[in-house]
């Protein structure tokens, strides 16, 4: 008993922090669970809002952090907005096209780059990091889009933009760290270039390749600027294309006049996707950014 | 012997004729190049292509005459961009944003993993990441959409200022003095638990010890922090501040061409914005536009360029 009692006191003293510490320790906790606060609330609004009934939110003013006499009204008329559900079906066709063939091009263009003993091997590398630093800009891209014929189509949106310069320098870093012996000795069972690079390497370096992956989905999900560009066609409208009409013109365009709370509601419906894969492939992408923090 | 004859014959391999080395090289390596054959056409296509395309910037572009038949004009376009009665705006609000980024979003992310790293409870630190992170995975267009709403005349922003500093009710967006502020805090809003993913990483890789040592030597929490974590942290934060400049003149003018109005041109609208609405918008002349989209562009690269001989002199952490 007394034994006890005389570990817990020496466990105590040891544990003894300064008063400063102890008060810099107290100010850090507060500071964080306030962050956490001013990032939650916003989107706590847009939540409650969506719950809320359109004509009581019209005159409220202010956050609101509980629905205002709750009803579904809202997700009622978004559901019946077919252009809600076009702009998902032609954003689910680029993020899940457009990712596979980014990976596709992104794998074989890191393994050319990664290997050696080439005599193009410096021109390849100097002629990818380049373009990364430097661009044509945005009337000229629009052209040669519209020269090579995908103006006005789907495509546009997915080829053009196949390869991310910054993506692949992470991926051919990622590449360069696999062992040369492992290459040579499949070399010397007969496998060729494809074998090699996707039987071999592409599973070694797995987390690089699935936050790269994740980079590439995100950036089709949330681009709008070249569809804005190059899609004139409602019917290929993707759904950051929808959510700008819906969201942005409606302020200030009598055409898309839309209560707050439908927005609210749009938002809901366009966002929870994406936060329901968010949690499984976080410890994907913070394992994964640690390649890319090593230098291009 | 075997090793010694194999040298001999890579120093004669090395100064054989260019022709045959160029067949030798493609005897052995021809697979490799046809497999890159395709990512050569991209690139020539869809990056150098517009680089090439910059010569219309030199001409009065017409779609209809094509590249080679539209009339050359030398310089006449850049020296309209120069005396352009915006660019003195343009440039004033393209600094303003770029400098106020660089000022306030980018440290914003190293205090924020600092502070993380310096939790105590493994939980929360967990729990303010997960937090943090989820603002970079809503849409731009939907960030947006929920600023719109925050200032608006009843909104939840507008409100609480008013009440706290007795600011005027408006609707903020059409304030050209708050635009800035706006585009600042969101931006940090939106990133800043992303950006410091990667200071938490380097700062994770700081041998424990150092600290060991330190508070051997009586050093307490302040001094640890100023003379071990920051200076570790260093060689990352001046990577990240190189790819930061570089982008400088790139600022986000999505989110500005969905934030701006014609009322608050006076400070949101940047470069790129112009680049755009000259392009596709308003009075639009592609040769204008893309003279001015090239000086955005060498500004760009001249500053990436420089910034990187600077640092590289200074403590050898460069990208090339």
């Amino acid at each position: 008993m007394t034994d006890l009692s005389k570990q817990k006191k020496r466990l105590k003293a040891s544990i003894q922090i300064p008063l400063g510490e102890r008060i810099f320790y107290l100010a850090d906790d507060a500071l964080m669970i306030f962050l956490c606060v001013l990032i939650l609330v916003p989107l706590i609004h847009v939540v409650a809002g969506s719950f809320s009934d359109g004509m009581s939110y019209m005159t409220h003013s202010g956050l609101l952090l509980w629905p205002l006499s709750p009803t579904l009204d809202a997700y009622r008329s978004v559901i019946h907005n077919q252009n809600i559900w076009t702009g998902y079906g032609n954003t689910l066709f680029i993020v899940i096209v457009g990712t596979v063939l980014d990976m596709l091009c992104s794998l074989v263009a890191a393994y050319v780059l990664s290997r050696k003993n080439y005599m193009l091997k410096k021109f390849f590398n100097l002629m990818v990091v380049f373009s990364m630093y430097f661009s044509g800009g945005m009337i000229p891209f629009f052209l040669v889009v519209k020269g090579v014929g995908l103006y006005k189509s789907i495509w546009s949106l997915i080829i053009p933009s196949l390869i991310n310069v910054f993506n692949l320098v992470i991926v051919r870093t990622a590449m360069t760290g696999v062992p040369d012996s492992l290459e040579e000795s499949a070399q010397l069972d007969g496998a060729g270039h494809f074998t090699i690079l996707f039987r071999i390497i592409t599973p070694l370096i797995l987390p690089s390749v699935a936050v790269v992956a994740l980079y590439y989905a995100v950036a089709h999900w949330n681009s709008w600027f070249n569809a804005m560009l190059f899609i004139k066609d409602r019917k290929y409208y993707p759904l950051q294309l929808v959510l700008r009409e819906i969201l942005i013109l409606s302020d200030t365009d009598e055409d898309f006049t839309m209560s707050e709370t439908i927005q609210f509601a749009t938002i809901v419906v366009a966002t929870i996707p994406i936060l329901c894969v968010y949690p499984f492939i976080q410890r994907y992408f913070v394992k994964g950014i640690m390649v890319g923090a090593v230098k291009g | 012997m075997t090793t010694v004859a194999r040298k001999k014959n890579q120093a004669a391999r090395r100064h054989l004729p260019l022709g045959a080395r160029i067949r030798r090289d493609i005897t052995k390596n021809w697979k490799l190049y046809c497999m890159f054959l395709p990512i050569l056409a991209y690139f020539l296509i869809f990056k150098y292509g517009p680089m090439a395309g910059l010569v219309i910037s030199f001409q009065d572009f017409k779609a209809a005459r094509g590249v080679m038949g539209s009339k050359w004009v030398g310089v006449k376009h850049f020296i309209n961009f120069f005396n352009d009665p915006f660019l003195p705006r343009l440039l004033r609000n393209t600094l303003t944003i770029a400098l106020s980024t660089l000022v306030f979003s980018f440290p914003s992310a190293i205090v924020l993993a600092l502070l993380i790293n310096e939790l105590r409870s493994r939980k929360m630190s967990r729990t303010v990441q997960t937090i943090s992170y989820i603002p970079h995975f809503i849409s731009t267009v939907v960030v947006c959409g929920i600023i719109r709403d925050l200032v608006s005349r009843t909104g939840g922003v507008t409100m609480l200022l008013s009440a706290i500093f007795g600011m005027p009710v408006t609707n903020m967006l059409y304030e050209p003095n708050y635009f800035v502020p706006i585009y600042i805090i969101s931006d940090i809003w939106s990133n800043i638990g992303w950006n410091s993913i990667v200071y938490l990483s380097a700062l994770t890789a700081i041998d424990q010890e150092l600290y060991e040592a330190a508070k051997v030597d009586g050093a307490n929490k302040w001094h640890q922090i100023t003379h071990i974590t920051i200076p570790c942290l260093v060689p990352t934060i001046v990577i990240m501040f190189i790819l930061k400049v570089g982008k400088m003149f790139d600022v986000g003018y999505e989110k500005i061409m969905l934030l701006y109005t014609p009322l608050t041109y006076e400070t949101a609208d940047v470069i790129n914005t112009y680049v755009y609405r000259r392009g596709f918008a308003e009075n639009v002349n592609f040769s204008y536009s893309t003279a001015v989209g090239f000086f955005n562009s060498a500004v760009c690269f001249l500053l990436v360029f420089f910034t990187n001989k600077i640092t590289s002199r200074l403590g050898g952490n460069s990208l090339w």
